[in-house]
């Protein structure tokens, strides 16, 4: 009878799950809505931007925002609407690709520090090393000796953020190492590949995704930081960062060439954080009541 | 508790080592021919060799090791590539805007966002609170380098009340320093701020629940009294550690601020010396910020100890 009564039970239900999610969790709701806003108007650049984001019309400079240039135009004249449409593509393939790599190279690393001691302790240092160093700084150090790329900027933005990922994957691998039915898998002569792979990695997903989340967002910040610097992506390349710093000079008169590729940047970065902080308290309970 | 702090103190060592090593070998394994980039996009083969010999690169990497680390022990950081000047003086020329700045920002952000997570947690789920986590929310994904322009556009363009740019030393007068200081102070500090406030409100927020603080206020003691005293005191362990592990975001940010806000300071030196491949003064700033960030954790340490007499190591 309860079989039948639950599966009577189940289509209102469905029907109402996507709504009861958004209403229990609308940071992850509106993260993930902004974001796949942000996700489409990158891929379909072209199809959205109305003008070339590279011609180059020196009669058109400094246009404030208009009919013909939603957001206006840099002192080269060219569209800061379609440049900026273009720029999300670079901050999401570097946010996306930063924090996929870290958490590869992380997991990997912090399985093996938490599971096997003699290589914590060495492998520890360098993080601890690592971590000493502020990102922007370490960042700036790698591109200093390499010629100028994406591929660069995302490799230096990697090895700074890995550490934050081995030591939360560490801890988790820590804490469950001594919970007895870890040790009863390995009295059971449970292999150690076995082990990592089916009792102690999945442990570690969801601190694993919360904190990658984090490493995304924090990642588009320092490569708008490096392109605003002279030092991330070539100066040609739409970017945000790139946008920004080839406004400053005009900036008092033409705010718009800052102010726009700005707001779209903080606001990728505000639907990122919300996502992990919605992520966070959905799958870390514990932590969610302290903070 | 002299032991404790002694232990602390060696305990960095391992740290600063394997930040001087990663220096040391980043530029020795870095991929392709760190000379010929360092010496440019046209550089002729002599123009190569002249940057290589000069770097040391042409020794043998053993020589190369034992006279670096003989020369960074005696504190020999190098000479740089552009102006031939010790790395060490160029730091210590431009040492003094980076640290009022690090300092300003620091008093601003921390003296800002304690009341602030205090007020939050005290009036928690009203109105109040939601604003302050709102903020912290939006500070969290501000751009330091957007909101430095946003602050200038309004407050020195629009409005004219401080000035666009530049920095001035405190010999120059006490007001036109603190002037100076204003707005790259509020933009460097907006994240530390948050993530201030943030920790402050949970924390105290925890320290709200306990029965001390239920039968303080049942004696009829006045609310400011047990906010402060009782509540505050009691939540301020991990505040502190926040304070410091955002230290580094202060450090991160200066190289920006700096920048926006052209002040001759270590972020700026950082800047010109990428743009320039200058890489033993990127290297020499490196230590300084990684030395810094280390001896604010070790005071961090130390400071648990006279907070919280039952932490010890």
């Amino acid at each position: 009878m309860a079989v039948v009564a639950d599966d009577l039970a189940l289509p209102p239900t469905r029907h109402f799950s996507l709504w009861h999610a958004i209403r229990r969790n609308p940071t992850i709701a509106i993260g993930s809505v902004l974001l796949a806003i942000l996700i489409v108007m990158a891929i379909f650049a072209p199809v959205i931007a109305t003008n070339d984001p590279f011609k180059i019309a020196p009669v058109n400079r400094l246009r404030p925002p208009s009919e013909r240039w939603w957001f206006g135009t840099d002192q080269f004249g060219r569209d800061i609407f379609s440049r900026t449409v273009y720029g999300a593509r670079v901050s999401l393939l570097v946010g996306l690709s930063v924090a996929a790599f870290a958490s590869i190279l992380g997991l990997a690393l912090g399985l093996a520090c938490g599971y096997f001691r003699r290589i914590d302790a060495i492998v520890m240092r360098i993080m601890d090393g690592l971590m000493a160093i502020p990102s922007i700084l370490l960042a700036i150090a790698l591109i200093t000796l390499a010629r100028p790329g994406l591929g660069i900027v995302i490799v230096a933005i990697v090895i700074p953020e890995v550490p934050r990922i081995v030591r939360v994957v560490r801890a988790v691998v820590l804490s469950i190492r001594s919970q007895p039915y870890i040790e009863s898998a390995i009295a059971g002569g449970t292999k150690n590949w076995k082990l990592l792979t089916r009792h102690i990695l999945p442990n570690t997903l969801a601190p694993l995704i919360v904190q990658s989340t984090y490493v995304c967002a924090s990642a588009m910040l320092i490569e708008a930081s490096l392109s605003f610097l002279g030092a991330g992506v070539p100066p040609e390349v739409p970017s945000w960062g790139n946008i920004i710093a080839q406004g400053r000079t005009f900036f008092q008169i033409a705010p718009w060439t800052i102010m726009i590729p700005g707001a779209f940047l903080a606001v990728t970065v505000l639907a990122v954080n919300l996502l992990g902080d919605g992520l966070r308290d959905r799958l870390d309970p514990r932590l969610a009541r302290r903070l | 508790m002299t032991a404790y702090i002694v232990r602390r103190l060696f305990a960095t060592l391992p740290v600063m080592a394997v930040v001087a090593l990663f220096v040391f070998f980043l530029l020795r394994f870095a991929p392709g021919d760190p000379a010929a980039i360092i010496a440019g996009e046209d550089a002729t083969a002599e123009a190569i060799a002249a940057v290589r010999a000069k770097l040391g690169l042409d020794r043998p990497m053993v020589e190369q090791f034992f006279v670096w680390t003989t020369q960074l022990l005696q504190g020999d950081m190098g000479v740089s590539i552009f102006s031939n000047m010790p790395v060490t003086r160029l730091i210590a020329q431009r040492l003094e805007p980076t640290v009022a700045l690090t300092l300003s920002t620091l008093f601003v952000a921390v003296g800002l966002a304690i009341p602030i997570g205090v007020v939050a947690a005290w009036k928690a789920r009203k109105l109040v609170d939601r604003l302050v986590m709102g903020f912290a929310v939006l500070g969290f994904a501000m751009p330091g380098f957007v909101l430095a322009y946003i602050l200038i556009y309004f407050f020195a363009v629009q409005w004219q009340l401080l000035p666009v740019q530049g920095y001035q030393p405190i010999r120059e007068g006490l007001w036109p320093f603190v002037e100076s200081l204003i707005l790259p102070s509020v933009a460097l500090g907006i994240t530390y701020m948050a993530l201030i406030a943030r920790i402050t409100r949970a924390s105290m927020l925890e320290v709200l629940a306990q029965d001390y603080i239920r039968t303080a206020n049942s004696k009829g003691l006045a609310t400011d009294r047990v906010l402060l005293l009782h509540a505050l005191k009691n939540a301020a362990v991990p505040i502190i550690t926040v304070i410091g592990i955002g230290i580094a975001l202060l450090i991160s940010g200066v190289v920006i601020t700096e920048t926006v806000f052209n002040i001759p300071g270590l972020g700026r030196l950082t800047v010109d010396a990428v743009l320039k491949r200058d890489y033993p003064v990127v290297q020499g700033l490196i230590l300084v910020f990684a030395g810094a960030k280390v001896l604010v954790n070790l005071l961090i340490d130390i400071s648990y100890a006279f907070l919280d007499p039952r932490i010890r190591y």
